[in-house]
């Protein structure tokens, strides 16, 4: 396969797995208004902080967060490249150059999810009373999206590129939506573990699709067990030991190793996996979640690096003449 | 029953539907017949179908210069034009006898050059063109086949006869709209075809695929469409071809050259690649051989080529037989190496670089569409009857200050089909653009692209200026 292409299948999974995310951040908060108690009101800061976007937010409106702005700088503003139009339009963009090497349903689904954003965006949904069904919308196009792929898909390269991309994506996303209970902001310390707190917790697992797998598994809502459930479980596909288990296979496919690693891409993943599956969670809450998590970001970018050498570099064809000129 | 039809006009054109008195002609009938059973209402709904169907396909093109990056579809009319195959065969055969002349002739030129040598062409019509590349002299291309694919404009007068308006040797596009046309049409409208024999155009990808492996040696050579990136607009056909033939699309980046090699830049290493299918222009092919600005070609490939270790698709050089004052005389190329008359002329043409022709074009210039020898897209052109006195005079300014890289051509009566409108069904002019192959044979697909002009009147058909398409049927008979 070609360099060039299998980039672009990368960053087809990852746009499409950080557009659908976008879309579980802003339900986090629809979750929550809806049990809120009276007297507290919602907060859309955490969310912008844990994207990682805060800076752009506030270049561009100030240190004031309000449910309107919130959503239309993660979902409509085309000045940020993460808010869910960009993406969407990168993603279509990547397969627009694939489109030869993808199925045809992939496309057309990508295709009308792009013009369904841009027209919200025309409609000005971020001013709607309830924007809600706008987001459920992309996220069922996308889960759409996801389905015919796996149904559709030739178990090739095109698939444990696309699919690694996907994969990397989410771990990065599940330790960011993680990390936007550090920053929800609690009226007071002795409000941990309160019905307040509780709520946060809950608002977060429903974000994520596991609420139920949740309970079925742990039972009790412990800030503990949530953090195990998201870090460490082998069995929720949106756990991040989960993805980088998931993005290992991909790598190994890929170059056909067995075990082990045949380049540095598999052995810092094969690294960063190894040390989830020996973690204990007691560790983890010690060490600091925030910190830990930190940490995690720092070793899934050394991992994309890695990736990216591997499979990504084209050499330039102008090198010769460039010498020449030398 | 042919309410549908019942205030419709001809008009004083061609009709390819109804002859003068009003009365369906034969290729038409079944047509005819199949559609009464539909309201007006039905049809538009139908319309409406096919255009959410190229929405989702993304067969979409940007309109660059409203700036709000907004997407059009190349419209497609609902109702399709008809070529019997009688008249079929006039094309076929002309298109074959043309493409065939064209190689010998750059072949002539590029090696002896005695069609030149003959006066037959006057050498500096030849020889001051963009398109002929000196860097092509004494070259042979792989089969000595210069000109694989060509895509010449037909259009047809009052009395309904054929004439060549053009011909696009250096990377005819449209061919996917063709294909694509046909299957949007089979899906939304399938009762359209009933009672109808209608030859499929289906085999196209596969024609294509057998012409490009036919120019390598290699018992199973690597086929690459080459594209100049997703920004062309052409960009969806390069990876719809590039899917149907099953190759793979790459752009300059994607290939490297080493020791005269081409290679693609795979993620296991590199991969030899035999034939190129280029849709990149001559002169943006190599930054090393051509144009050093071109950052969409890749360095050191002509010279690959020279050493016979890639074919490219047309080959370089091909351009020469493109330009609008060399066309003139292709007639005068299948008499001189063919000894045949054409079996389809050219529309008659002034070549401004003639004195008289250009005081002829200067004089009548309000009546002569007027057109540069170089570009295509409907672009750098003047339509006499339609300008206004300021244009006119711009242009015999720039007629009369560059002669060379003008010709002009008398105001066409485009023949008309029938065509959906908001007002029921009005005659709208049309021209043809077929695909002829030439590798171990020379093949017309039986299909073309029929591009309309939509806007009443209007006799410019580019997608650019408001044009739209049609599918367009080839029956056996």
């Amino acid at each position: 396969m070609l360099s060039r292409v299998a980039s672009s299948l990368f960053w087809l999974g990852r746009y499409t797995e950080r557009a659908e995310n976008y879309a579980r951040f802003i339900d986090v908060n629809f979750n929550l208004s809806i049990d809120l108690p009276p007297e507290i009101k919602e907060q859309w800061d955490p969310l912008i902080t844990a994207t990682g976007d805060k800076e752009l937010f506030v270049s561009l409106f100030g240190e004031k967060s309000n449910r309107e702005n919130a959503i239309f700088f993660l979902a409509f503003d085309k000045r940020s490249p993460n808010a869910i139009i960009s993406t969407v339009e990168a993603a279509r963009e990547n397969a627009r150059i694939v489109r030869d090497t993808i199925p045809r349903e992939i496309w057309e689904v990508l295709n009308d999810l792009h013009h369904y954003v841009q027209d919200a965006y025309r409609q000005k949904t971020w001013k709607d009373e309830d924007p809600k069904d706008c987001f459920k919308q992309i996220k069922s196009r996308l889960q759409l999206l996801n389905g015919i792929s796996y149904d559709t898909m030739p178990r090739t390269q095109v698939w444990y590129f696309t699919k690694m991309g996907q994969f990397l994506e989410r771990a990065d996303k599940t330790s960011r939506v993680l990390d936007v209970k550090y920053h929800f902001l609690l009226p007071s310390v002795d409000e941990v573990g309160s019905p307040l707190d509780f709520l946060h917790w809950v608002a977060l697992l429903k974000s994520v699709s596991g609420f139920n797998a949740y309970r079925k598994m742990y039972g009790k809502i412990a800030p503990t067990s949530i953090v195990e459930y998201l870090v460490l479980n082998r069995h929720f596909p949106r756990s991040i030991l989960f993805c980088l288990m998931g993005a290992e296979n991909c790598l190994h496919e890929i170059s056909e190793a067995k075990r082990g690693y045949s380049n540095p891409a598999e052995k810092a993943i094969g690294n960063l996996r190894s040390d989830l599956e020996f973690a204990d969670v007691n560790e983890v809450v010690k060490y600091g979640l925030h910190e830990y998590l930190d940490n995690f970001q720092i070793r899934l970018n050394e991992i994309l690096s890695a990736v990216h050498e591997q499979y990504f570099r084209i050499r330039s064809n102008f090198t010769d003449e460039i010498q020449h000129q030398a | 029953m042919a309410s549908l039809f019942d205030t419709y006009k001809t008009g004083n054109h061609f009709d390819e539907m109804f002859d003068a008195k009003g009365s369906c002609r034969p290729s038409y009938r079944a047509l005819l017949e199949s559609l009464s059973g539909f309201s007006e209402k039905k049809l538009m709904q139908l319309q409406h179908t096919t255009e959410k169907a190229q929405m989702s396909m993304g067969m979409t093109f940007n309109v660059y210069h409203d700036n709000k990056g907004i997407e059009r579809i190349l419209h497609l009319d609902l109702i399709p034009r008809i070529i019997g195959g009688k008249e079929w065969k006039i094309v076929d055969e002309g298109l074959r006898q043309r493409i065939q002349a064209i190689n010998l002739f750059i072949d002539d030129i590029y090696h002896d050059q005695k069609i030149l040598k003959d006066k037959v062409i006057p050498s500096e019509v030849v020889l001051s063109s963009s398109g002929y590349l000196k860097a092509c002299i004494g070259l042979n291309p792989p089969k000595g086949i210069w000109c694989h694919i060509n895509g010449s404009d037909i259009v047809r007068d009052q009395d309904g006869v054929f004439y060549i308006l053009e011909d696009n040797l250096r990377c005819p596009s449209g061919v996917s709209y063709l294909l694509e046309n046909r299957e949007i049409i089979k899906k939304t409208f399938p009762g359209l075809f009933a009672g109808l024999s209608v030859r499929p155009v289906s085999e196209y990808p596969g024609m294509l695929l057998h012409m490009l492996q036919h120019l390598s040696e290699k018992e199973n050579p690597t086929v690459a469409v080459l594209t100049p990136g997703i920004h062309n607009s052409a960009y969806f056909e390069h990876s719809y071809l590039a899917q149907q033939m099953g190759v793979e699309l790459v752009t300059g980046q994607d290939l490297i050259v080493q020791d005269k090699k081409v290679y693609m830049q795979f993620t296991k290493g590199l991969e030899p690649v035999d034939v190129i299918y280029r849709r990149i222009d001559d002169t943006f092919l190599d930054p090393r051989a051509f144009n050093p600005e071109s950052l969409v070609g890749v360095p050191g490939l002509f010279e690959a080529y020279k050493a016979g270790n890639v074919a490219l698709a047309n080959a370089p050089g091909t351009g020469v037989a493109d330009d609008k004052a060399v066309y003139v005389y292709v007639p005068e190329m299948i008499r001189y190496y063919l000894g045949q008359e054409p079996i389809i002329q050219n529309v008659p043409t002034y070549l401004c670089s003639k004195k008289e022709d250009l005081a002829y074009v200067v004089e009548n210039i309000s009546k002569l569409v007027v057109k540069e020898t170089n570009s295509a897209g409907g672009y750098g052109m003047l339509i006499g009857p339609k300008a206004t006195k300021a244009q006119h005079d711009k242009f015999k300014k720039l007629v009369k200050d560059n002669p060379r890289n003008y010709i002009a051509q008398p105001t066409l009566s485009l023949s008309t089909v029938p065509t959906l409108t908001e007002k029921g069904f009005g005659p709208r002019h049309v021209d043809l653009r077929p695909y002829v192959l030439y590798g171990d044979s020379i093949q017309v697909l039986p299909g073309a692209l029929t591009r309309v002009a939509l806007v009443k009147g209007s006799l410019v058909v580019n997608s650019s200026q408001g044009g739209g398409s049609k599918d367009t049927w080839v029956l056996y008979d």
